[in-house]
C-alpha cells in the first residue's frame, strides 16, 4: 500500500517538475500554480506515504536507502513549502522539484521490502536523530539552489549581459537574503542531528565519537557551514562566496549522506542498499 | 453604419502641426457636441495628445463623413486644408477597428508598449460619453479596445523591460538589491539624466539621497527636490560607505573614483553590494571597478546596450500582441457587421420559423388520424401567423435603415430574440472590457 502511493507521489512529482520547466520557459503564471498544486498534492501524498510505511514497519521509515532517499526529498519539498510561505519565489519550484525528483527515481528503483530492523536502529533516538539531520540537510539544499541561482543572476548582471534567464531569477538581493535564512535554520538544524546522533551513538556503540566516516563527513560538512556563518557575520562573506560555499556545503551534505554509504564502509552501512 | 477613424500622429506629422490641430480641456466637449449636429454622423468621439489628434465616428455615408470632418478640422482650428491633408490618414470598417486596437495597447505609440495611451483613450471615451458622443457602437468599440490592451499587457511581455537609460538603471538596482525600500543614493554632480535616474529610485521606494557638486549650491538647491542633504564634492568619499547606489556625471576630466577607494569603502561595508552608475561622458569611474566583488559599475554604454535588448524585446513582443489585436479585430467586426439590417432580418425569420416547425411537428405527432388536407391547413395557419407577426417589426426595421439609429433597433432586435451574432449573446456583455 505504501509504495503504491508512494509511486503515486512520484507520478505527482514528475508532473509537477514539468509544469514548472514549462513555466520557466513560457513564464505563463497558470503553468506555475498548477506546479504548486501538484507539488503540495505530492507532498500531502508523500506524508500519507510515510504514515503508512510506519505503520507496516513499525519503525521510522528512514533505515534504508530507499527510504532515506525518500524521505530526503520529502524533507526538501516540506521546507520549500514552508519557504513558499515567506517569499513567495515561484522560480525556486522547477529547482526544488528537479532536485526532489533526483532523489525519488532512485528511491524507486531500489528494493523496497521492509526488512527486519538491525538491533542497533532500535532506539527513539533513530527519528530524533535522522528527522533532524535530514530537516537540516533539505535547509541546505534549499540555500544550495538559490546558490545555484545567485552565480547565474550575479554572472550576468556583473557581465553586463541580462538575458533570458536573468529575467526568470529573483534579485541578488533576495537571493542572498535566502542564503542568510537558510544557515540561520539549518546550521542549528544540522548540530542537533549532530549532536543527538551522538549521544545515540554513546547508547548503541558506547562510544559518542568514533571517527567513522560518516561522522568525519558530517563534522567536515558542520566545519564548512560553521566557516560560511563566521564569515558571515564578521568579515562580511555575503552575496557570491556565500552562494558559492552554499554549493559546496549541499555537496559535502551529498557525499555525507551518499558518497559515504557507497564507497566507504562503516558503521552507519546497516543495509546493502 | 461604418466606423470611421480621421487623424494624424507623430508618424504622420511634426510637432507645430500637432499642435495646431489639438483640442485641449474645455474645447473638446464644444467641438464633440459641434460634430454631433452633422447630419452625417450618428457618434463621435475626439482623442487628442501630445502625439495624436483622432476623430472617431460612425457615418452612414463615408464619402461624406470623410469630406465632414477633413473640413471641420480646417475650420475649426482655422488652417487650411492643404496645410495638414498630407497628414493626415482615414481609417474604415476593419482598419478602423484594427487602429484603435492598436493605439490602445500602444502599438502605435512613439515608445512602443509605454502604457500612457491607454488612459488617455478612457478619458477620451469619458469626455465623449458625458457628452452624449459615444452611442453603442463606439461605446462597444472603446470597451473592447481596452480589453484587447489588457489582454497585450498580461499576455505579453510588452510593458516589461525598461526602455531608457534612467529606467534601465532603476531595473539593474532591483535586480542586484531586490527591494529599494531602505537603500541610500548618492548624486555625483547633477545633469538632467542623472536627476531623472534618482528620481525614479525614490519613486522605486530609495529613502536616502545624498547630493555632491563642485558648486555647493548647486547640490543644495538639488538635495531640496529630492528632500536629501547636500555635502562638500571634496569630502564624498567619506560618505561612500553609507550609500548604496551612486549615480555619478561630474564633468572631471579624469577618473573620480578608483577601484582602490571602492575596495576600502566595500571592505569597510562587509561586502554590503554596491552599484555604482557612470553616465558620464569621460567616464567618472574606472571601469575596474566593475571587477571588485559584490560591486557592480554600469557607465551609459553598458546602460544603452539593457536598453537597446530590452527594445528589441519589446518588438518580438509587439509582434504576438499584433496577432491578439487581429483576432479581436475578427470578432467585433462581426459583432459590428451584425448590426446590418438585412442579416438581422433573416436570422430574426429564421428562428421563428424554426419555433413554429418544432411546434407543429409536436402537435401533429399527438393526433392520432390527420389527413394530408388538414395537415395542409395547419401549416398555412401557422406560417400566416409568423408572417403576421414579422411584418411590422421588419417594415420598422428595413424603414430605420435609412435613419441614424438602426443599429439601435438592430440591437434590441438581437437581444430581445437572442439571435446569433452577438457573440456571448445577451446584453451582459454590453457593459465590460472584463473579456471573454
Amino acid at each position: 500500500m505504501n509504495v503504491w502511493v508512494f509511486n503515486l507521489t512520484v507520478a505527482l512529482y514528475v508532473l509537477a517538475t514539468l509544469k514548472y520547466l514549462l513555466f520557466i520557459i513560457l513564464l505563463r503564471e497558470l503553468l506555475a500554480k498548477i506546479a504548486f498544486l501538484s507539488v503540495s498534492a505530492g507532498f500531502i501524498l508523500h506524508s500519507v506515504a510515510f504514515v503508512l510505511r510506519y505503520l507496516e514497519a513499525g519503525h521510522t521509515p528512514v533505515t534504508n536507502l530507499h527510504e532515506s532517499l525518500s524521505f530526503f526529498a520529502w524533507a526538501i519539498i516540506g521546507v520549500y513549502l514552508a519557504f513558499y510561505w515567506r517569499y513567495r519565489i515561484k522560480v525556486l519550484g522547477p529547482f526544488i522539484s528537479t532536485l526532489a525528483l533526483i532523489l525519488m527515481i532512485p528511491a524507486m528503483v531500489l528494493p523496497k521490502e521492509i526488512l527486519p530492523l538491525a538491533p542497533v536502529l532500535r532506539s527513539y533516538w533513530l527519528p530524533i536523530h535522522v528527522i533532524f539531520a535530514f530537516l537540516g540537510n533539505a535547509v541546505f539544499a534549499l540555500a544550495f539552489c538559490t546558490g545555484i541561482m545567485y552565480v547565474i543572476q550575479e554572472h550576468q548582471v556583473k557581465s553586463k549581459h541580462i538575458g533570458v534567464l536573468s529575467r526568470r531569477l529573483p534579485s541578488l538581493g533576495v537571493l542572498d537574503e535566502i542564503n542568510y535564512k537558510a544557515l540561520t535554520f539549518g546550521f542549528p538544524l544540522l548540530t542537533v542531528g549532530i549532536i543527538t546522533g551522538s549521544i545515540w551513538a554513546q547508547y548503541a556503540w558506547g562510544s559518542y565519537w568514533s571517527w567513522d566516516p560518516k561522522e568525519t563527513w558530517s563534522l567536515i560538512t558542520w566545519c564548512l557551514y560553521a566557516a560560511l556563518l563566521h564569515q558571515r557575520l564578521t568579515v562580511g562573506w555575503r552575496g557570491r562566496k556565500a552562494a558559492i560555499m552554499a554549493i559546496i556545503g549541499f555537496l559535502a551534505i551529498v557525499f555525507t549522506f551518499l558518497g559515504v554509504n557507497l564507497l566507504l564502509t562503516g558503521f552507519h552501512a546497516y543495509s546493502n542498499w | 453604419m461604418d466606423i470611421l477613424v480621421i487623424g494624424i500622429n507623430h508618424k504622420t506629422a511634426p510637432v507645430e502641426l500637432r499642435e495646431k490641430l489639438s483640442f485641449l480641456g474645455e474645447e473638446l466637449g464644444r467641438s464633440l457636441s459641434r460634430l454631433l449636429e452633422f447630419p452625417e454622423f450618428a457618434e463621435n468621439m475626439i482623442l487628442s495628445t501630445c502625439n495624436r489628434v483622432e476623430i472617431y465616428a460612425t457615418t452612414r455615408d463615408v464619402e461624406r463623413g470623410i469630406v465632414a470632418l477633413k473640413n471641420f478640422l480646417a475650420e475649426y482650428h482655422g488652417v487650411s486644408l492643404e496645410e495638414f491633408e498630407k497628414s493626415l490618414y482615414v481609417h474604415l470598417g476593419r482598419t478602423a477597428i484594427r487602429h484603435i486596437f492598436r493605439v490602445a495597447s500602444s502599438l502605435d505609440s512613439m515608445v512602443v508598449g509605454e502604457p500612457q495611451i491607454l488612459g488617455q483613450i478612457k478619458e477620451a471615451h469619458n469626455i465623449a460619453a458625458y457628452h452624449n458622443a459615444s452611442g453603442i457602437i463606439l461605446n462597444k468599440l472603446l470597451h473592447r479596445a481596452f480589453h484587447v490592451a489588457k489582454r497585450v499587457r498580461t499576455e505579453t511581455k510588452i510593458g516589461d523591460s525598461a526602455v531608457s537609460i534612467s529606467y534601465a538603471a532603476v531595473e539593474l538596482a532591483k535586480k542586484i538589491f531586490g527591494a529599494l525600500e531602505d537603500k541610500a543614493v548618492m548624486l555625483l554632480g547633477a545633469g538632467e539624466m542623472a536627476e531623472l535616474a534618482a528620481k525614479h529610485l525614490i519613486t522605486a521606494g530609495a529613502k536616502r539621497v545624498v547630493v555632491a557638486s563642485r558648486t555647493y549650491q548647486r547640490a543644495v538647491n538639488l538635495a531640496m527636490i529630492f528632500n536629501g542633504e547636500a555635502i562638500e564634492f571634496d569630502g564624498f568619499h567619506e560618505q561612500l560607505e553609507g550609500v548604496d547606489i551612486v549615480i555619478s556625471s561630474t564633468g572631471a576630466p579624469h577618473y573620480i573614483l578608483r577601484p582602490e577607494d571602492v575596495l576600502g569603502v566595500i571592505k569597510a561595508r562587509k561586502y554590503k553590494p554596491m552599484f555604482f552608475i557612470d553616465i558620464a561622458v569621460p567616464r567618472d569611474i574606472d571601469p575596474e571597478v566593475n571587477g571588485i566583488e559584490n560591486v557592480y559599475l554600469y557607465d551609459i554604454d553598458d546602460l544603452q546596450e539593457v536598453v537597446d535588448t530590452n527594445r528589441e524585446r519589446r518588438e518580438r513582443e509587439a509582434r504576438r500582441a499584433e496577432e491578439i489585436v487581429e483576432e479581436e479585430v475578427l470578432k467585433f467586426y462581426h459583432w459590428h457587421k451584425s448590426l446590418d439590417v438585412v442579416p438581422t432580418v433573416v436570422s430574426l425569420k429564421e428562428k421563428l420559423e424554426e419555433i413554429r416547425r418544432r411546434e407543429l411537428d409536436k402537435a401533429l405527432s399527438s393526433f392520432s388520424r390527420i389527413t394530408e388536407k388538414e395537415r395542409r391547413s395547419l401549416e398555412s395557419l401557422t406560417s400566416a401567423i409568423i408572417k403576421k407577426i414579422l411584418h411590422d417589426p421588419v417594415t420598422v426595421l428595413k424603414s430605420s435603415d435609412l435613419n441614424m439609429d438602426t443599429h439601435v433597433y438592430v440591437d434590441a432586435v438581437r437581444k430581445l430574440f437572442r439571435l446569433e451574432g452577438e457573440e456571448g449573446g445577451g446584453a451582459k456583455r454590453q457593459g465590460g472590457d472584463d473579456g471573454d
